[in-house]
């Protein structure tokens, strides 16, 4: 099982940045088609969305960090181990 | 279990604890009801205060909606989570109910776009932004003060009563508009009676306020202060230490993010699905949730309880499996119910007919409503909107209904749909309270775990509508130009899939029954 978790850490890892690729491509695209009257809202939106998403993004890298790492080989059952 | 838990539930007595629950309770349900009377009036609230025609208007209305949900929620609950790990729970809880029932009784006093022009949306974002900082801070604290005087073996029966709350705050909040809309009549509400459901939020802003001035700061909080161990500086704690910050995103990827679509999924998307896509009637789209949530809260408590016997992992991933693999049928049933081709006319009434001249042209546009009833006791409203033209090539002729009214079996079958997705949300939300108390120890417990709830809550979740329309969008052709409606439930889907599979993993399902370090 802890082999399983430790491989499953590399997708988390890849997948943080891959979602980031993603909503960067979606914005530009969304940005690039709206109505000129609109880009500012859409521009906005996005921005928004980009901002919050890109720190959860890289919080899903270090979650798949430490599960590579082998941190949660073992969850704590104290608080003492924490 | 610790013996200072034992000692204090039992010193107290079992009444004390249902102070506590109905303390808390009560005030987060009026916080999720001042926070939600926003959303399902935004309509109405677009109109007096973010007219479309102005520019800025319409970015504070963005604003409003997305930075209010999704960068303000996560940032009450670091400060608020902060304030009440080196102040108490109790203190903080309170601050945060003065905020929300004052901004929301403020935002029903203020006058439209209209009367004072640009100030209107300034102040509604202002307060809308104020609503999200202590929505942000009640709920972990609500949660953290229940489950700390509560006994072990049923830490996941008592916090599931604050599970409830999220839950029958959008029931009141529905019940509330759809009164008053009924009362005064569809002209007054939409001129002035939306003003109601904020500022009735006043009277029990004040009940709750009292309730909680009466009661004692947790046992397990006093405690710390007592010995002197209260967090300098949580936020270093939760989120500086790699030992804690590994549970911080466990609890999110692993549990909460899974939650938030299932819950958002299951009565929003719902709701807008069956009112939008399926266009159902107003009225009608709301009682059929009304009458779901009425079905389904109690199971809230059932999980909870069940949680402390069986574990709460399973329970909560088994809430996103169900989801994940009967989403896309349930919506299909929804279309196919509420389809005109299901059904047998029976007759059709008088039809109104509206003709406008199509500008710089000499056609026009012909739109010809009709009720049509069907044998099954359904009435839709039949839209044939006609180009009228001298040129063949321009003419054409496209039908819809809208404002449909089932009958009594579909509509009793789709509040079946509607229950079943909120039975996930009562598996998924029910245990989780007590399944995140007991994640993190006492002294940064509000910071650690109210940030993961309002990501996995207000961002994951809050998106669902979204990113759901915005997946439909996608699917859109030419040759389809409606797009693909079910599309929209792979981004639910995804998110939980993805959840399971990191719950499954790495999560345990042992109870960890000393909550006291």
């Amino acid at each position: 099982m802890n082999q399983i978790k430790r491989l499953l850490g590399i997708i988390w890892i890849v997948l943080g940045p891959a979602a980031i690729a993603f909503m960067f491509m979606q914005a530009a695209q969304k940005i690039t088609a709206a109505a000129p009257a609109a880009k500012a809202n859409i521009i906005l939106q996005w921005g928004i969305i980009i901002t919050i998403f890109v720190p959860i993004a890289i919080g899903l890298v270090i979650f798949g960090y430490y599960a590579f790492k082998g941190e949660y080989d073992h969850l704590p059952e104290s608080s003492l181990e924490l | 279990m610790s013996s200072s838990t034992i000692t204090t539930s039992k010193d107290k007595g079992s009444q004390s604890i249902w102070q506590v629950i109905s303390a808390s309770s009560v005030g987060t349900l009026i916080e999720w009801y001042d926070f939600y009377i926003f959303g399902s009036l935004a309509t109405i609230i677009s109109k007096q205060f973010f007219p479309e025609d102005q520019g800025t208007a319409a970015l504070l209305s963005t604003l409003a909606i997305f930075a209010a949900g999704f960068i303000v929620r996560p940032f009450g609950a670091l400060v608020f989570g902060r304030l009440g790990d080196l102040i108490g729970r109790k203190y903080t809880f309170l601050l945060t109910l003065v905020l929300m029932g004052g901004s929301t009784f403020l935002i029903g006093l203020v006058p439209g776009y209209k009367v004072i022009g640009i100030a209107a949306p300034l102040l509604v974002l202002l307060l809308r932004l104020i609503q999200g900082l202590a929505l942000g801070g009640e709920y972990g604290g609500a949660a953290t003060y229940v489950a700390e005087h509560s006994p072990a073996k049923k830490r996941g029966f008592f916090t599931s009563w604050i599970q409830t709350t999220a839950t029958l705050g959008l029931f009141l909040s529905l019940g509330v508009i759809l009164t008053t809309r009924n009362t005064l009549g569809v002209e007054i509400f939409s001129d002035w009676g939306w003003r109601i459901p904020f500022i009735v939020s006043i009277l029990l802003v004040i009940v709750s306020i009292y309730i909680r001035l009466r009661m004692k700061e947790s046992p397990l909080f006093s405690k710390l202060k007592d010995e002197g161990k209260v967090s300098v500086n949580p936020l270093k704690e939760s989120f500086g230490h790699k030992a804690n910050l590994k549970m911080v995103l466990l609890a999110l990827f692993g549990a909460v993010m899974g939650q938030g679509v299932v819950w958002y999924t299951g009565q929003f998307y719902a709701q807008s699905f069956i009112e939008n896509v399926c266009k159902l009637d107003f009225e009608q789209s709301r009682t059929l949730i009304i009458w779901a949530i009425l079905f389904a809260t109690p199971f809230f408590i059932v999980f909870g309880s069940l949680s402390d016997r069986i574990g709460r992992k399973w329970i909560m991933l088994v809430g996103m499996l169900l989801g994940i693999l009967s989403y896309r049928p349930i919506y299909q049933k929804f279309l196919d119910m509420t389809s005109p081709k299901a059904r047998t006319e029976a007759s059709r009434g008088e039809s109104v007919v509206k003709e406008t001249p199509v500008a710089n042209s000499t056609d026009l546009t012909r739109v010809t409503t009709t009720p049509v009833s069907y044998t099954d006791g359904s009435v839709f409203k039949e839209v044939k909107t006609e180009v009228v033209s001298a040129d063949p090539a321009k003419a054409k002729i496209t039908t819809a209904f809208i404002d449909k009214k089932v009958g009594g079996n579909t509509f009793w079958t789709m509040v079946f749909l509607v229950f079943i997705q909120i039975l996930y949300v009562t598996m998924v939300y029910g245990p989780i309270a007590a399944f995140l108390v007991e994640m993190f120890p006492t002294k940064i417990r509000y910071t650690s775990m109210s940030l993961p709830y309002h990501i996995g809550n207000g961002v994951f979740g809050g998106l669902v509508p979204f990113l759901s329309t915005l997946i439909i969008e996608y699917t859109k052709t030419p040759e389809n130009p409606a797009g693909d409606p079910l599309a929209g439930l792979w981004y639910p889907i995804g998110v939980a899939a993805v959840c399971l599979v990191i719950g499954s993993v790495y999560l345990t399902n042992k109870l960890d029954e000393n909550v006291m370090d």
